[in-house]
């Protein structure tokens, strides 16, 4: 196996057998939190900066209880775009971060690569929480987890994606770690929203047709819709998309029969999935959550601790 | 008089002594005793170099770059005339800062300065600049460079006016509302990487209207460093109609690709983006057979600090007139051959700005650069003169570095 990777940036420094590994150890976080005492000692004496240089209130929270659950100390900085602004590079915050004797850093960042130069600048491990439209790796990571869960394997699968492609990053890293394991993506949404460059990822299909892209599907995620997105003049109307895109019960009906349906959330009722749907038999949505809290704790675990 | 001896002409391997005094050259070889002697170090004497697109930042932006550090920096890079860019703040739209810049830099005694002036009011693309005035205050050229004249109508109305004074308009050749938001080119990479792109079809889409206002104005259009393989074939088609257009490449284009931003190094946001190795081979070919006129390098230098930002927030541009040359020789030396890439950054130019040409042979200007063909040195940001002391080509061996710049007989710079 190679040498282990020092941070979770994207999945460009990992093997199909490292990333079952993180899986494989997500099982046994599970079983830590169903204990009574949700803690284990394993981080001790650490301490975990989560700098969230963008709001992201869930991911921020399932980051930080992952890392106390594992008896870390968390140093946890927001910045808005302010210090931007008043000339302080994203190099010097890091480095001030850095000299707090920090361990590690999880990193939220609306531009892309913005993980990779906190990587460099800090020098310390760095899991990337979400950058731009590139990565958000545990956010594949769980979503692959829990289609293994429910479904036992990845192996075969066919994983639609549905929605905002273009300027998804969980769509992005779903498409990179899915063919790893062995499953295939379709991505699927209006051409505007889906850029047809995508096409050169491995294992990657691309369609504008929802009615292809679920039929035969094992597991259908629907991505977050932003309004802005009818500013910016990539849709006609919200009614069009709904009815074309819309991830309901009239779409699924084309799927596998055991087909599950997922979102990384925050969801749009209604808009990109239907509260039916939403809510429904298929759904895997709280347990996406739930085991996004194990998977994290799985990733810190393997980044900071079992240094095979 | 000042001489220099042991210096080679290019395509030659005798040593000689070149003499010069007042400001021109004297001659070769003479029997004529000096007051000052150089010793060239058996390097190769070429005419001082011309650069069409710098970026010096002054006035406003001198944190970046000021006249004292960008021409110090061209001469280290061999240049002697060094045309400004006037995306400055304020913008140079008023003949009084022309000439308050070149006032400026003739007391430096470094590279001569030759502003361009902004061909709009405050470059905003809406009304015309005093370009008549403009340019009996010093302007050699008119550009919105930096912005990328929307307005069609006005830049024929530039082109047309500016054409009954003689002088040439450069354009950005980008079309804003396609390019939008992008930081890089538009492609497999881009999406790769997350990153907003910038299609090829802005720079080809643009260069295309141009180009038809250009035919049917018939005033001369300069295209700024063009980046891709479609824009270069339509100027190359242009140019068999007989249009009068004339482009320029950068060797930052021919040299890296958008596989370098994988980096996310913010050094590596230029504008026009790097384009892909077909577009970099394209631009070669259009340097091979002249479709692509001269060599620039759109010296565009910022701060560490906003550099150091993330490819989002940090501004476009590189700063590298320090090692254009040597970087061109190091690379294509083997394909152009050193007496085109001199050329390319002389004669061309020179004859691009209708300005005499410039020439090593008695009585004309001593402006002249003493190259080391040979000698390979490791690229060293800190000793650069440029405030910009950041670069893609940090440790690399290039060869082909100046030793020793003259501009009108005077030495702007000499390499310990
Ligand atoms: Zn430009």
């Amino acid at each position: 196996m190679n040498a282990r990777p020092r941070h979770l940036l994207d999945f460009d420094d990992y093997t199909p057998e490292r990333l079952g590994a993180i899986l494989d150890n997500a099982d046994v976080m599970r079983a830590v939190l169903d204990r009574p005492v949700k803690k284990v000692p394993a981080l001790q004496g650490l301490t975990v900066c989560t700098a969230f240089f963008e709001n992201s209130t869930r991911t921020r929270t399932s980051f930080e209880l992952a890392a106390r659950r594992m008896s870390a100390d968390v140093l946890s900085f927001a910045a808005g775009s302010s210090s931007v602004s008043k000339g302080e590079s994203l190099r010097d915050t890091i480095e001030t971060l850095t000299a707090y004797k920090v361990d590690a850093f999880i990193v939220r960042h609306h531009a892309s690569g913005a993980a990779h130069l906190v990587a460099k600048y800090s020098g310390k491990p760095v899991i990337n929480a979400g950058d731009g439209r590139r990565a958000h790796p545990t956010q594949a990571l769980l979503d692959a987890y829990t289609i293994r869960r429910e479904l036992g394997s990845l192996e075969g699968k066919n994983v639609t994606i549905i929605g905002d492609v273009r300027h998804s990053r969980v769509a992005r890293s779903n498409a990179q770690l899915l063919p790893m394991l062995g499953a295939n993506v379709t991505l699927c949404g209006p051409a505007t929203l889906l850029p047809r460059d995508l096409a050169h990822l491995p294992g990657v299909k691309l369609t504008t047709n929802a009615q292809d892209a679920v039929t035969g599907a094992d597991a259908v995620m629907a991505l977050r819709l932003q309004g802005e997105r009818m500013n910016g003049g990539y849709l006609g109307s919200l009614q069009e998309y709904i009815r074309e895109y819309q991830v309901n019960d009239a779409l699924l009906a084309r799927a596998s029969d055991d087909a599950i349906v997922l979102h990384p959330g925050p969801m749009n009722r209604d808009v990109e999935i239907s509260s039916a749907a939403a809510d429904g038999p298929r759904s895997r949505i709280l347990q996406q959550v739930e085991n996004g809290q194990a998977i994290r704790m799985s990733v810190l675990y393997h980044l900071l601790v079992g240094r095979a | 008089m000042l001489k220099i001896e042991n210096v080679k002409r290019l395509g030659s391997e005798q040593l000689e002594t070149l003499f010069v005094e007042n400001g021109y050259i004297k001659g070769w070889n003479l029997n004529d005793t000096a007051e000052q002697t150089l010793d060239g170090r058996g390097g190769t004497v070429i005419p001082a170099l011309i650069e069409l697109h710098a970026h010096l930042r002054e006035p406003g932006q001198t944190e970046k770059e000021d006249l004292a550090s960008g021409l110090a920096a061209a001469a280290a890079g061999g240049y002697g005339t060094v045309v400004s860019m006037p995306n400055t703040s304020p913008v140079v739209d008023d003949p009084s800062i022309v000439r308050a810049l070149i006032e400026k830099a003739d007391g430096l005694g470094l590279a001569r300065l030759r502003p361009a002036a902004a061909l709009t009011k405050g470059q905003s693309g809406k009304e015309l600049a005093e370009l008549a005035l403009l340019k009996d205050a010093g302007a050699v050229m008119f550009t919105d460079d930096g912005r990328t004249n929307e307005d069609a109508r006005m830049l024929r109305l530039g082109l047309e006016y500016a054409h009954s004074l003689g002088l040439m308009v450069s354009v950005h050749a980008e079309d804003a509302t396609l390019r939008a938001d992008g930081v890089m080119n538009e492609g497999p990479v881009s999406e790769a990487l997350g990153l907003p792109g910038n299609p090829a079809a802005a720079e080809a889409a643009r260069v295309a209207r141009d180009i038809e206002i250009a035919a049917f104005t018939g005033a001369r259009l300069h295209v700024q460093h063009l980046s891709t393989a479609r824009a270069l074939d339509l100027v190359r088609e242009a140019k068999k109609r007989g249009v009068p257009v004339t482009c320029e490449v950068c060797p930052h284009h021919l040299t890296l690709t958008d596989e370098a931003l994988r980096s996310f190094d913010a050094l590596y946001k230029v504008a026009p983006p790097l384009r892909t190795q077909a577009d970099a081979d394209a631009l070669l070919a259009g340097l091979l057979d002249g479709t692509v006129d001269c060599l620039s390098t759109d010296h565009a230098p910022h701060t560490r600090a906003e550099k150091e930002r993330d490819l989002l927030e940090a501004p476009f541009g590189i700063a590298y007139i320090e090692l254009a040359f040597p970087l061109m020789v190091t690379r294509f030396a083997d394909t152009l051959g050193v007496e085109r890439i001199v050329n390319l950054m002389t004669s061309a130019p020179a004859r691009l700005m209708g300005w005499d040409e410039p020439n090593l042979t008695e009585g004309a200007p001593a402006d002249f650069t003493v190259v080391d063909l040979d000698t390979e040195r490791v690229v060293d940001p800190s000793t650069f003169k440029s405030k910009a002391k950041h670069t893609p080509w940090a440790g690399e061996t290039l060869r082909g570095w100046p030793t020793l710049t003259v501009v009108g007989g005077r030495v702007a710079f000499e390499r310990a």
